[in-house]
């Protein structure tokens, strides 16, 4: 029985040991050598020091808030009014379908929305506003990138309502709180687990997002994904890249440590 | 469930097919390895029906594989791996590999018309003597406006992009050393400055600029140009010659004062095997009608003189992708700079893109 379960986990194990933790600690390896490969601390102490880098990574953190936010705050209502919705399991089909298209592809078409003889500046056009510069803007980039996310968000939150027992709602109801406090006193703290899951699946894959900055953003946004790009493509230092993206995969395991679950559990236990 | 796991290996299993019977009929078509010549080019940049006339006269077959930028061949180069027999690196870049052991030398005595090469072209200072390059394109960096909106006389001169009526209007190739050297060309400096203070100071002018930049792109100017995005780009002559091609209202400039002289050349490196099939290439491809017709097709400059002479008047005597002489003595060719050199200007780079005002 034992020798079973063990040879079922060596799938799991090498598949983790190769594609997981030997990039991430090829990753930290790259980041302690200089562009001549000397060992080095270099790396990271440009980054702390330099203000380039670390406005990059406020603007990066910044926009990635605003993502986030966004998306939070439209799928949320969404993920909630399907779960009361007769065909869920269609709708779910229609808002996961947009995720089996390329990001490219998409940008591309964002692209043809937004241009100057684009669909958006000829209904502008047509109702007498004139065409107005879209694309290369904040809002654009806003945009676009919250619609790319919105589906990452909306299937944590719809499973935790799903999961809901009606016989609290009832139950709140009969207590007699009103709508809105059972919304905030029970529905909410109760798939708060969703929205936690949502927030980590959107917020990370944000901090580095780089297409859309140059596709849709025009390269008048800048995250951190665009200096990664540029040291490996164009300086070629490697070991700059690397120390950004460690800097990112610690940001990573903050974020999750802030919207873990093992905290509350922590604390539960200390109550 | 099942019925899942049954269309996933459904699929799996028709890609299988698919690929299996196309790695046949590849294999049909090349009698062996040993008669396929590697070719490591960029996207689109000869003429298919060449490779085919190539290999009716001399049986060898031509495979072609792509990069988009001269870093990541350099890369995929250093790493072996495959064997590519012939690579078309930019000027900078043979120096790097030079300096890098990545390139075997030219036997000479195997090149057959490198004296078609315009000698203006030939013992450039990236590669003296031509010991390990043949030239095989060039061009420039330039400005490409739309004549709908903007007056010829308005952006002759690099100085005039800073010009406050252009607000909003000018896109930028995404290319360090091409956006802060023409902000260094504009004071006169050198593209290839080593001066810290020249490069701060282009920086700013960059910074000043940016009220004027729409967008910083790579290959998507070309569609946004010819869709009328934008009036103003700064751009390579070869992607705005494909511009000119889809919109008549779009023109070319090398301002007079200078800008970037670029070149791409055929080189052999390291990881070559197919000594003979490669120098058949080449001295092939050194034969004026094909150089002309490989002109035609790509569009951009060709260095060789007599393919040159065979190009339709029209395109020989066009000033915009063939430059006067007065022009040709200003511009300047991009040196290959140390690691830490190529960081500064990255990261002024860099900072110039995140300047916000």
């Amino acid at each position: 029985m034992k020798r079973k379960q063990v040879l079922f986990e060596m799938p799991y194990f090498f598949w983790l040991a190769f594609f997981v933790i030997a990039p991430i600690l090829l990753i930290a390896y790259q980041s302690f050598f200089n562009i001549r490969g000397q060992f080095t601390l270099g790396n990271y102490a440009t980054y702390f020091t330099s203000a380039t880098y670390l406005r990059m990574t406020l603007n990066s953190v910044w926009y990635a808030f605003l993502i986030t936010l966004f998306t939070l705050l439209i799928s949320y209502p969404t993920a909630y009014f399907l779960h009361y919705t007769k065909h869920k399991q269609l709708w779910l089909l229609l808002i996961i379908l947009p995720t089996w298209i390329n990001l490219l592809l998409k940008a591309y078409a964002f692209i043809g929305i937004f241009s100057q003889d684009g669909s958006v500046n000829q209904f502008l056009t047509f109702i007498g506003i004139g065409p107005q510069q879209i694309l290369f803007t904040d809002a654009s980039f806003l945009f676009v990138a919250t619609y790319i996310q919105i589906p990452f968000m909306i299937l944590p939150i719809f499973n935790a309502i799903e999961d809901l027992q009606p016989s609290y709602i009832n139950a709140s109801r009969d207590l007699g709180a009103n709508n809105w406090q059972t919304f905030t006193r029970i529905i909410f703290p109760m798939t708060m687990s969703g929205v936690k899951a949502g927030v980590q699946a959107v917020f990370i894959p944000s901090l580095s997002l780089f297409m859309l900055t140059r596709l849709i953003g025009g390269n008048r946004v800048i995250t951190l994904g665009t200096a990664i790009e540029e040291h490996f493509l164009v300086t070629m230092n490697w070991g700059m890249g690397s120390t950004i993206g460690v800097v990112l995969i610690i940001a990573m395991f903050i974020i999750m440590s802030l919207t873990g679950e093992h905290k509350k559990k922590g604390r539960k236990h200390n109550d | 469930m099942k019925k899942l796991v049954a269309a996933i290996t459904t699929i799996l299993v028709f890609c299988g097919l698919l690929a299996f019977t196309s790695d046949r009929l590849a294999k049909s078509q090349v009698k062996s390895q040993s008669n396929t010549l590697t070719l490591y080019n960029w996207g689109d940049y000869i003429d298919p029906a060449l490779l085919k006339k190539f290999q009716k006269e001399t049986g060898y077959h031509v495979s072609v594989e792509t990069f988009d930028s001269n870093e990541a061949m350099y890369t995929k180069i250093k790493q072996g791996g495959t064997s590519y027999d012939l690579a078309v690196p930019s000027d900078y870049m043979i120096q790097k590999m030079k300096a890098a052991h990545l390139l075997v030398p030219l036997d000479k005595s195997k090149l057959h018309g490198m004296n078609n090469i315009s000698p203006q072209f030939r013992n450039l200072e990236f590669d003296r003597h031509n010991q390990y390059s043949v030239p095989y394109f060039w061009g420039t960096l330039g400005i490409i406006y739309n004549d709908k909106t903007v007056k010829a006389s308005q952006v002759q001169h690099w100085k005039q992009l800073w010009n406050p009526r252009f607000k909003d209007s000018i896109m930028l190739v995404d290319s360090a050393r091409d956006v802060m050297g023409f902000a260094l060309i504009r004071d006169g400096d050198s593209v290839n400055t080593k001066n810290i203070k020249q490069l701060n100071a282009a920086k700013k002018r960059l910074d000043s600029l940016t009220p004027n930049v729409k967008a910083i792109v790579a290959d998507e100017i070309k569609m946004y140009m010819i869709e009328n995005e934008a009036p103003i780009a700064v751009d390579w002559s070869g992607e705005a010659s494909e511009m000119l091609s889809q919109n008549s209202h779009l023109h070319y400039v090398v301002p007079s004062e200078g800008s970037n002289l670029w070149f791409d050349n055929l080189v052999i490196p390291k990881t070559a095997k197919h000594y003979k099939a490669i120098y058949a290439f080449l001295n092939f491809m050194l034969k004026p009608e094909n150089a002309a017709q490989n002109a035609e097709y790509v569009g951009y400059a060709t260095p060789n003189e007599q393919a040159k002479a065979l190009l339709p008047a029209s395109v020989r005597n066009d000033k915009q992708f063939y430059p006067d002489a007065e022009t040709m003595k200003h511009l300047q060719i991009y040196n290959n700079l140390s690691p830490e050199l190529i960081g500064t200007y990255n990261e002024l780079y860099l900072e110039f893109k995140m300047y916000r005002n």
